[in-house]
């Protein structure tokens, strides 16, 4: 009989079965089995305000550990009509998280008989990840246009937030961030705002090995949300060159062996498929 | 799911076995939040930082830089650590900077309706006393260094500070953060007692650009605000125009 613990319960999340987890993985990994790992979306994703609104980017990179698992994942998650979200982290994170906000913001909306505005979203996340003290690794870019213009803001998986003019996160973050200190203005053209997302995610792109494939980008304004999937495709699969095929003939054949495998028809049925 | 039962079974039954051997280093029967920390989250985002209050006749001087670091990465160079709790009563916060968010957060709620209910200014005693329950309260879950300060009717200009573990006390000048370590000796033999506001924002102007000199989690502009029986003055003081001490 284990120990049982002898601890009265304090009500609230339990994390009790962490140390049992931690007993199981080194058990496991004595007979040379590894527990599962999470999928991070490793990442780069950006944001920017400029002129009439906010501008989301994200790469579309999802990685296993050292292996894509998905070349065109979309990172930039529907919260509301005019409230966009960029998750990096944890990819069942992230995409659960915003699904879950997207619901509630919903509710909340009707409730009030308003659109929703950014702050509450950026409030309602960051009350749900402290309570789980960074245990859901999702991080976050909120950017979207309400009745207080368009606002942005990035969301920590331990539940901090900040609000800023522009912002990157993910493990690309550190390049995309130079590109944004670099050439950042307030109140920038359309056109060159796009551009410089384009340019920062593509920084993150080439200079992070946990990103990479495309470019896509959200544009938010008071009118209109674009949406532009695969905006940019900085890198292409490359051409093959020569051939690889030989002629018949090439290799010299030595012996030839031909074994005949017998197989008896043991059962025979017909199952009919339940179509109703 | 199917795929899961055969190996559960095989691990019960090697538990049983493993019950005679003894649990890795790496699980200790202490804070286990520290121990089992998940390896595939980031390091958590902290202030670093360096905060300091002063109290001077008819209100209190606050200062904090602005740096946020996760890791070695600066998450955010123009951080607000000088947060509002009631219209004449502020928080500077340093440490983990989700806990003191969400604890602002809390207090300020509470504040405001405690104010409510009284229906006159809440006193700084009863923010700093907010505060103190709860970092002594979840002082193991927290890590959380507070400095509250402003201005009430009854009492004047007041600086109590909070800091990590849920002690709360008042001091006519307190200084908080990794960066405070820097400057307790150049506080101590430059505060006077009885400085006018303008001596107030230079001494803490002084010792917040000493201080982010020297340390690595300190840095930004210096964040400056005055609040008194008039109200909040705020101004920030940029990299370049900070005050300079060394030659070289």
């Amino acid at each position: 009989m284990l120990n049982t613990s002898t601890k009265t319960p304090t009500g609230g999340f339990s994390f009790e079965n962490t140390r049992r987890n931690a007993v199981l993985e080194a058990n496991l990994s004595e007979k040379g089995y590894s527990a599962p790992n999470a999928r991070k979306t490793g990442t780069t994703i950006a944001g920017l305000i400029f002129k009439d609104g906010v501008i989301l980017g994200a790469d579309t990179r999802a990685t296993d550990d050292m292996v894509v698992a998905d070349k065109n994942c979309m990172k930039i998650h529907y919260i509301a009509p005019k409230i966009y979200c960029c998750g990096a982290g944890v990819a069942a994170d992230a995409e659960v998280t915003t699904q879950m906000m997207s619901s509630n913001v919903e509710l909340h909306s009707l409730s009030t008989g308003r659109p929703p505005l950014v702050a509450m979203v950026t409030r309602q996340l960051k009350q749900m990840l402290f309570r789980y003290q960074g245990h859901i690794g999702s991080s976050l870019i909120v950017g979207g246009v309400d009745v207080n213009g368009p606002q942005l803001y990035s969301i920590y998986p331990h539940g901090s937030y900040d609000k800023l003019p522009f912002l990157t996160m993910g493990s690309g973050a550190a390049s995309a961030i130079s590109v944004f200190e670099d050439r950042y203005k307030l109140n920038m053209e359309l056109e060159e705002a796009k551009q410089l997302v384009r340019d920062a995610i593509t920084a993150g792109i080439f200079c992070d090995l946990g990103s990479g494939s495309n470019v896509d980008l959200c544009v938010i304004t008071e009118k209109t949300v674009d949406y532009l999937r695969a905006y940019d495709q900085p890198v292409q699969k490359g051409l093959r060159e020569g051939t690889y095929r030989y002629k018949p003939g090439t290799t010299a054949v030595l012996t030839k062996t031909v074994t005949l495998l017998t197989l008896d028809v043991v059962d025979e049925s017909v199952q009919v498929m339940d179509t109703e | 799911m199917c795929g899961l039962l055969p190996g559960v079974l095989q691990l019960r039954s090697s538990f049983k076995m493993a019950a005679a051997l003894q649990f890795p280093a790496n699980v200790s029967t202490l804070n286990t939040y520290n121990d089992l920390y998940p390896d595939w989250t980031q390091r958590e985002v902290s202030t670093g930082t360096t905060i300091m209050a002063v109290e001077f006749e008819g209100g209190v001087v606050i200062g904090a830089d602005s740096r946020t670091t996760t890791g070695a990465y600066i998450a955010n160079r123009v951080t607000d650590k000088l947060t509002p709790i009631h219209e004449r009563i502020f928080c500077c916060r340093s440490g983990s900077a989700a806990d003191t968010q969400a604890i602002a957060d809390a207090v300020t709620y509470q504040l405001g309706f405690h104010s409510i209910e009284l229906d006159e200014a809440p006193l700084v005693q009863t923010a700093a006393s907010l505060f103190r329950e709860m970092c002594y309260r979840y002082r193991e879950e927290l890590m959380a260094g507070i400095i509250v300060a402003g201005w009430d009717p009854r009492r004047g200009g007041q600086v109590y500070t909070v800091p990590v573990g849920g002690m709360m006390t008042r001091q006519p000048v307190s200084v908080g953060g990794s960066g405070s370590s820097y400057i307790y000796g150049y506080v101590d033999s430059n505060y006077r007692a009885g400085m006018s506001k303008e001596e107030c924002l230079k001494f803490t102007a002084e010792a917040l650009a000493l201080a982010m000199e020297r340390d690595g989690s300190s840095g930004g502009v210096v964040r400056l605000a005055v609040i008194s029986e008039q109200g909040v003055e705020r101004q920030a003081i940029l990299g370049n125009q900070l005050p300079k001490f060394s030659t070289v």
